[in-house]
């Protein structure tokens, strides 16, 4: 039969979200529903003197309102996960609802519950609460200086953590280097914007003390561990359902104090409570990405050699270490500081600080994009101080193809790559020596065009169990998947990821589908319920295909095992003999003599004729833990104009070549590339978070955080090569943040490659009008 | 003090007794329990609650739903079924336009709105046109395909349009 493996089918997810079908966590209505809303701190930083919930109390519709004074004996303060080791991490306490301080304009400070969305609103309004200002500030670096005001009185200067990479000696390098080129670089805190605002709805059953919590998260498993230690429940008695979810771009990781606050009220009120998060209270409250300042150097030889890297980085973590805070600007930030490239001598230090600005923990790509962004700038950087063109340096640099497995000097083992593939691979469709040419003669009308290219590399598939723990993750990162199949020869996959967009109900139905000789249609993806679904880690870093995909596909392989046997059986033939077809267990030499996989299946769960000491039944669970991660990569270029009189950044063209291994669904891969790049796209020419000096936030509607358009966005030129993993066995990396990590830098690049005429290095993106337009004019950088 | 309000929702005469301020958004969701109309922002920006009232694409998020009395108003749910799918929610299917799907029905409610005036847009048009929805997944290439593969297909067969 045709291989489904590898084929552009149409997503199987779709026929309900096309047609208004699907139910998001906010559109479950349950008997005898109350809404909760919260009232959040006005204030970045200030102590609460008093608060009068009285006249709230006494509001109509009002059930219940609750303050941090009054749950903060009854509930665990929100736990981080993950707790970096050898970096002396502080993690203070982060209370539900703040009682004695409030450490970001967004903190929660009480809560509402009433008989309607309306009442309980209304009734926020009649709390009154007095604080004290106290002085603020979300520079990470200048929160982490002597003298910056002092968030939590356990943190000295805000810092969090120090945390070192080292690898060869880059003190030695810098000292002998033939050159050496410096930047200074604002990762700009950005606004996940998952379309979905967040939202939960708890149900507390009093008769067997069971809580059920539907929530919008990427991983409802570590929900569910977090929520039962907040909420001192034990785990089993918690079910936390994931229904459909809008998006999430690492921004519902995380467990926050709104869905265990709302459980609390449930299980007070013996009914069920409903939050539903809105946009601005989202861009407060929900987590933040980026936020670095990182000075960064590169040195190396005249021929273009690159011997070393050194960077200082001040990582904003906001006012609370999020689940996965500190994590994001360490392993998954500093382990990659080598690139693509051999760069033997890195030194990296990172200072994790905390900031009276909203918790910032992994956005799309996740340290990775502010690894490979300040690498790719730095690399082009030095090309311009020694003139050399930026493919030749890059290629001049990349670990060659046949060095696979490679260990970089920060210690990672690089599972598999080509790179020149890659890029040579874009260089086929944009022709870079006509653009060149193309780009001088503009030059002399006046016009700026330029040209950047990025080859990235990027740690996905997270990761092997034991790496997590040893690199102090709270959990595993293992994933499961239990494939059953019914008497009819339906099969229905439960997995321990959690789609929210990337289409896992398509192509793990493609994994199974390719193993059985099944159509698609009989093939179902269970997955969000943490009662049916067995423990898994969730949907984020680039790691379900690779590892959940992976424990899919072994369970596949178990169960029809299992059927060729009992086929072998019934089939009266020997197991040796019995081969499995065009989709079919025949007997070897007499095709006529089989039985399809459905057949086995029935008499499997009948269990009238079974094989001596068979069990009934057809199904398998299998927990995949993988062997390392995966290492996908690439290379992208796209060419710009720059409007020099008004600082308009055009993208002419956007060609992105990614090697994610063996595509499953290409249409979904592409897909994937898409929005990827256009998000990275936005950070590099739009998007920003902006607070002023007292710790509003600015952007903190739609009206002023600029999401960007269908109007604003170019086509993008898609491309692939092909190189597997052999750390799992499809051979699939992760391609869902490749966009991201690649194409902020890469526009960044083009827009300083047509503004060389006027010596302009680098511009901190986002490269809006104005700053491209202050540069040209050479004025100071503005602020941020 | 709350109202009856009487309006014509996917072709059936309903009527909802509401207050005074309620978004015909909330009024959909809530008391006609039509929730494929979603909410994403609330400052009228994203596009995700948009729908059909009288034929004309509006975000419902930007209308007390008092206003809307005895008007016409289409949702998602109102356009087609699995089994009859609009031309353009098969091509959204078709040519992969949408990921976590949040978006998805405000962005075909609008498109239905701007194929109906211009039956022939062009790229550039067709992403004019959908600024005022707001997609993080997709990038918006395939949603632009999406609208192309359902101009082609509506051109072709002017009555598969079924609004």
């Amino acid at each position: 039969m045709a291989t489904i493996f590898g084929s552009g089918i149409k997503r199987r997810e779709d026929p309900r979200l096309i047609t208004g079908a699907a139910t998001y966590t906010d559109d479950l209505k349950l008997s005898g529903l109350t809404y909760a809303a919260f009232l959040r701190s006005p204030y970045a930083h200030a102590r609460i003197t008093r608060i009068d919930i009285s006249e709230a109390e006494r509001a109509p519709g009002v059930l219940a309102v609750y303050t941090g004074a009054a749950v903060k004996d009854r509930l665990v303060p929100v736990p981080c996960a993950w707790n970096v080791p050898n970096c002396n991490l502080k993690i203070p306490p982060h209370p539900l609802l703040a009682y004695d301080k409030v450490r970001y304009a967004g903190d929660g400070v009480a809560l509402v519950v009433a008989e309607s969305r309306a009442a309980a609103r209304d009734a926020i309004d009649l709390i009154e609460v007095d604080y004290d200002p106290l002085p603020g500030g979300v520079d990470p670096e200048k929160m982490a200086q002597a003298g910056a005001p002092q968030l939590h009185e356990e943190v000295p200067n805000n810092v969090a953590f120090t945390w070192v990479v080292a690898g060869g000696d880059a003190e030695k390098a810098f000292n002998e280097a033939e050159v050496k080129v410096k930047e200074r670089i604002v990762q700009q805190r950005l606004l996940p914007t998952a379309m979905e605002c967040r939202a939960a709805v708890a149900s507390y059953n009093k008769g067997t003390g069971h809580l059920t919590l539907w929530v919008t998260s990427q991983n409802p498993h570590i929900h569910r561990f977090l929520c039962s230690v907040m909420l001192k429940l034990p785990e089993h008695r918690v079910r936390v359902i994931s229904p459909e979810v809008g998006g999430g771009f690492g921004s519902k990781i995380p467990a926050y104090p709104d869905e265990v606050l709302v459980s609390l009220a449930a299980m007070d009120l013996g009914r069920p409570v409903k939050w539903a998060e809105d946009r601005s209270e989202n861009y407060k409250v929900t987590i933040h990405g980026r936020d670095h300042v990182q000075y960064v150097e590169l040195c190396g030889t005249r021929d273009g050699k690159i011997t070393g890297l050194r960077t200082r980085v001040y990582a904003g973590l906001g006012a609370y270490a999020s689940t996965a805070g500190p994590g994001i600007p360490t392993i998954l930030h500093g382990l990659v500081y080598s690139g693509a490239y051999t760069i033997p001598n890195i030194h990296g230090t990172i200072y994790g600080v905390y900031t009276a600005g909203t918790p910032v923990d992994a956005y799309r790509g996740a340290g990775r994009p502010e690894a490979a962004f300040l690498i790719e700038r730095l690399v082009d950087t030095f090309a311009r101080e020694i003139g050399m063109d930026p493919i030749e340096i890059r290629r001049k640099n990349f670990i060659p193809a046949d060095k696979f497995p490679y260990t970089t000097a920060t210690g990672l083992t690089y599972d598999s790559g080509n790179y020149p593939a890659a890029l040579d691979k874009a260089l086929s469709i944009l022709d870079y020596k006509a653009f060149r040419k193309d780009q001088a003669e503009a030059r002399k009308q006046g016009r700026h065009l330029g040209i950047g290219v990025v080859s990235y590399i990027e740690i996905c598939g997270l990761g092997p169990s034991q790496v997590a723990g040893a690199v102090g993750f709270g959990g595993g990162l293992y994933d499961s998947a239990n494939v059953r199949v019914y008497p009819t020869g339906v099969v229905r996959v439960y997995i321990g990821g959690k789609p929210h967009g990337q289409g896992e109900e398509t192509t793990f139905a493609q994994i199974v589908a390719e193993e059985f000789g099944y159509p698609v249609e009989n093939i179902e993806i269970v997955s969000g319920d943490t009662e049916t679904t067995p423990q898994g880690w969730g949907t984020y870093g680039s790691r379900t295909t690779a590892v959940c995909g992976s424990a899919v596909k072994v369970a596949a392989q178990r169960v029809k095992e299992k059927a060729r046997k009992l086929a072998a059986h019934l089939l009266e033939a020997n197991e040796q003999d019995v081969e499995w077809k065009d989709g079919k267990f025949s007997v070897r030499g007499s095709p006529d003599q089989s039985k399809t996989f459905a057949e086995a299946a029935l008499m499997a769960n009948l269990a009238w004729n079974m094989p001596a000491g068979m069990e009934p039944g057809l199904e398998a669970t299998a927990f995949f833990d993988p062997t390392n991660f995966v290492y996908p990569f690439g290379s992208h270029i796209c060419t710009v104009e720059v409007d020099i009189e008004t600082g308009q950044v055009h993208i002419l063209r956007y060609v992105a070549v990614d090697d994610c291994g063996p595509p499953i669904n290409p249409m979904i891969v592409d897909g994937q590339v898409h929005g990827g790049v256009v998000q990275g796209i936005g950070e590099a020419i739009q998007e920003i978070a902006i607070y002023d000096e007292s710790g509003q936030l600015l952007t903190g509607t739609m009206m002023d955080y600029a999401v960007p358009k269908a109007s604003q966005m170019p086509h993008i030129e898609t491309a692939h090569t092909v190189t597997p993993s052999p750390v799992n066995p499809l051979g699939v990396k992760g391609v869902g943040e490749a966009g991201t990590i690649a194409s902020a830098a890469c526009v960044v690049n083009a827009v300083c490659d047509a503004l060389q005429p006027f010596g302009i290095r680098h511009i901190d993106k986002p490269l809006t009008p104005a700053r491209v337009w202050a540069a040209i004019q050479g004025g100071k950088e503005i602020a941020r | 003090m709350k109202r009856p309000v009487t309006l014509t929702v996917n072709g059936t005469v309903r009527t909802a007794v509401v207050e005074p301020r309620s978004l015909l958004v909330h009024v959909l969701r809530d008391d006609f329990n039509l929730t494929g109309t979603h909410i994403g922002c609330d400052t009228s920006q994203c596009g995700a609650c948009t729908v059909l009232i009288d034929g004309l694409a509006v975000k419902s998020c930007t209308q007390l739903a008092v206003q809307c009395e005895e008007q016409a108003i289409t949702t998602i749910e109102g356009i087609g079924t699995v089994d009859a799918l609009h031309p353009l929610q098969a091509a959204f299917w078709e040519k992969h336009g949408l990921q976590c799907g949040f978006c998805t029905p405000g962005m075909i409610l609008t498109a239905v709105d701007l194929l109906a005036r211009n039956p022939d847009p062009s790229e550039e048009e067709i992403r004019h046109g959908l600024e005022g929805n707001y997609c993080r997944c997709t990038g918006y290439q395939n949603i632009v395909a999406a609208v192309q593969a359902a101009a082609k297909t509506m051109r072709a067969e002017p009555a598969g349009a079924g609004v």
